[in-house]
């Protein structure tokens, strides 16, 4: 049971918050948020060191039944969306006020759905719950997309729609193709059926189009056209839980299925290397051409995803640790960039990097709490970007992928450059129409940074617990083809 | 948003009603046969889009029990709810029971045919309003 809670919790608070007045919501938001950072930390601790738990729903046995299972990859990965969560929860705390304008009556139903549907991805342990529970996610986003009725909003929703139903319709065509092919959804039996070499070998086009599907929604390139047009018009908070999270989802089911379900072949390794090394340059070059923060941010999720891919496409262990570690990093400092970005706004009425300034004069705080996430985006020493980029480096060059690990290097100092932007132009210059600069901002919301920017520091001056944790979350992970 | 048709907008209403006891009809039919609470939340959606195209949305929100939003919030509840009873006999979670011609899937059937019909709608009213600009 305690495997369900993560899921049930958000969702029974989902359909509380929809009955309630929005005062009523944000606290049932709060409380729910952090029920579930509760349940999700008590099923990490209670896991035995590389060990998994599992429950099969309905009591259905194998290979009919829809199993959920907690290892310490899902388990630490549900305690980080979690954790993301109850700061967004507390980020909106208190700001009707001034977001009323982008949020509404289901605003806060919907991203308590998305929580719940993001934990139960992660917890999934068979292709078709999967797939279901991975459109939940984007429909509920495509909610929060819709959910303020401007034309701008439907704009973004539309082409957020076009594309991720593109990327859906495969999914389910290569779900159904694997399943005809096999007899098999779990990945337990996938695992095993694909030790038969011809078994293996028939999967093998559905896998490639199943796995092309996801580096879609995982906003690789080329298709990532529709995260940067659509991520902007949501309001702070939920950009931050969606900016934050869903590409990484998409990013974890990539790791799951080719470095411990499917045995990949080589040639798609070798392919999604260069993928991920032109993902990176394409999403950072992009974010040094655009003004708007929230613009900025979202580009450099794209680029961001490119080192993930690079973690899955160096296929060992070490890099799968790199991956993980990688992972759990980006989701917090995106997101606390994101929401750092919405108090800039509220503090200096504008997003756009040419209309604001004098920030660091205005907001002291403010300023020192940027500077520590983006110096964690560029990975300066010791952040966690820097450690989680050390341990996808060093494995890089090990396997003699030099141009690969160049390339991501040379990533990081054109983040830099994008980081420097907003500082220069958000922070350090004078504001160009000082009397438009006005705007308190609720504790709450800097609670909300704080919480991260806590976890952020934690995770970059004490990395050998999280290192660790890492490498046991992902200790059998491309071994499923020593056998054939 | 209206159609223009007199003949449409007249049929539309027993269309609706028509085309809400099929989708009943398929929900109860998934116990043994193909169909089920998805298959006849879609229907029932169909329905409430034929009312809002050809008449209004509002005219076709009049016609649901509950507003979308609380629509799929109670079909979310009734699903959730129906997987508890086994919970209670230390059964995993979602185990069905069943007594008689009766049991637990049919309300986790009709969860779902509520959460459907309920969040489908609630994403189409707001885009047959919306601007088109």
């Amino acid at each position: 049971m305690l495997l369900l809670l993560p899921i049930l919790i958000p969702l029974a608070a989902a359909l509380l918050a929809a009955l309630l007045p929005a005062r009523g919501q944000q606290m049932i938001g709060v409380a729910a948020a952090l029920a579930q950072v509760l349940a999700a930390g008590t099923l990490l601790a209670v896991l035995p060191e590389g060990g998994r738990v599992s429950l099969m729903l309905g009591n259905w046995p194998q290979p009919y039944g829809i199993e959920l299972v907690a290892d310490t990859l899902s388990a630490a990965l549900v305690l980080v969306s979690a954790l993301l969560g109850l700061a967004v929860m507390l980020y909106s705390f208190g700001r009707d006020d001034q977001e009323s304008a982008t949020r509404n009556a289901t605003t806060t139903p919907l991203m308590l759905g998305l929580l719940a549907s993001v934990a139960a991805v992660f917890l999934a342990a068979d292709l078709f719950n999967l797939y279901v529970w991975f459109e939940l996610m984007l429909i509920a986003t495509l909610g929060l997309l819709v959910g303020h009725g401007s034309a701008r909003g439907n704009e973004a929703a539309f082409k957020y729609l076009a594309l991720n139903l593109l990327g859906t319709l495969l999914v389910l065509v290569a779900v159904a193709l694997i399943y005809a092919a096999s007899g098999q959804l779990n990945f337990a039996a996938l695992q095993v059926a694909g030790q038969w070499p011809d078994v293996a070998a028939g999967l093998r086009p559905y896998l490639g189009l199943l796995l092309l599907a996801l580096l879609l929604k995982a906003g690789a390139l080329p298709l990532f056209a529709w995260l940067p047009a659509s991520y902007p018009v949501l309001p702070p908070a939920v950009l931050a839980l969606v900016g934050g999270l869903l590409t990484k989802v998409a990013a974890y089911v990539l790791l799951r299925l080719s470095g411990q379900v499917f045995a990949v072949h080589e040639l798609w390794l070798e392919a999604l290397g260069w993928l991920a090394l032109l993902t990176m340059l394409v999403g950072v070059l992009g974010a040094a051409y655009h003004w708007d923060v929230r613009r900025i941010l979202a580009l450099h999720i794209v680029s961001q995803v490119g080192y993930l891919l690079l973690g899955i496409a160096l296929a060992s262990p070490a890099a799968a640790a790199g991956t993980a570690y990688f992972a759990v990093h980006n989701i917090l400092v995106k997101a606390n960039l994101f929401l750092i970005a919405g108090l800039m706004f509220a503090s200096a009425g504008h997003y756009d990097l040419r209309h604001i300034g004098g920030l660091y004069a205005a907001r002291p705080l403010l300023a020192v709490l940027f500077l520590i996430s983006a110096f964690s985006l560029v990975g300066v020493p010791p952040s966690t970007g820097f450690w989680g980029k050390f341990m996808l480096l060093r494995e890089a060059f090990e396997q003699e992928r030099y141009v690969w690990g160049g390339g991501a290097l040379a990533v990081g100092l054109l983040t830099l450059y994008s980081m420097s932007k907003i500082w220069l132009e958000g922070f350090w210059k004078a504001h160009p129409e000082p009397a438009a600069s006005a705007g308190a901002i609720p504790l709450p919301a800097y609670a909300a940074v704080l919480l991260l920017t806590g976890l952020i520091l934690v995770m970059a001056l004490y990395p050998e617990p999280f290192i660790h944790l890492a490498q046991v979350a992902t200790a059998g992970f491309w071994h499923q083809g020593s056998g054939t | 948003m209206k159609s223009g048709s007199v003949l449409l907008e007249r049929a539309a209403p027993l269309l609706y009603w028509a085309m809400l006891i099929i989708a009943l009809a398929i929900l109860l039919r998934g116990h043994n046969e193909p169909g089920g609470g998805f298959i006849g939340g879609l229907v029932a959606v169909a329905a409430s889009a034929l009312l809002a195209i050809i008449l209004d949305p509002a005219a076709a929100l009049r016609r649901q029990p509950l507003a979308p939003l609380r629509l799929a919030m109670a079909g979310v509840g009734l699903t959730l709810l129906s997987g508890l009873p086994a919970v209670f006999l230390g059964l995993p979670y979602l185990t069905h029971l069943w007594s008689g011609g009766w049991s637990t899937v049919l309300l986790f059937d009709l969860g779902v045919f509520c959460a459907v019909w309920g969040t489908l709608t609630g994403y189409l009213y707001p885009l047959l309003e919306a601007d088109p600009r």
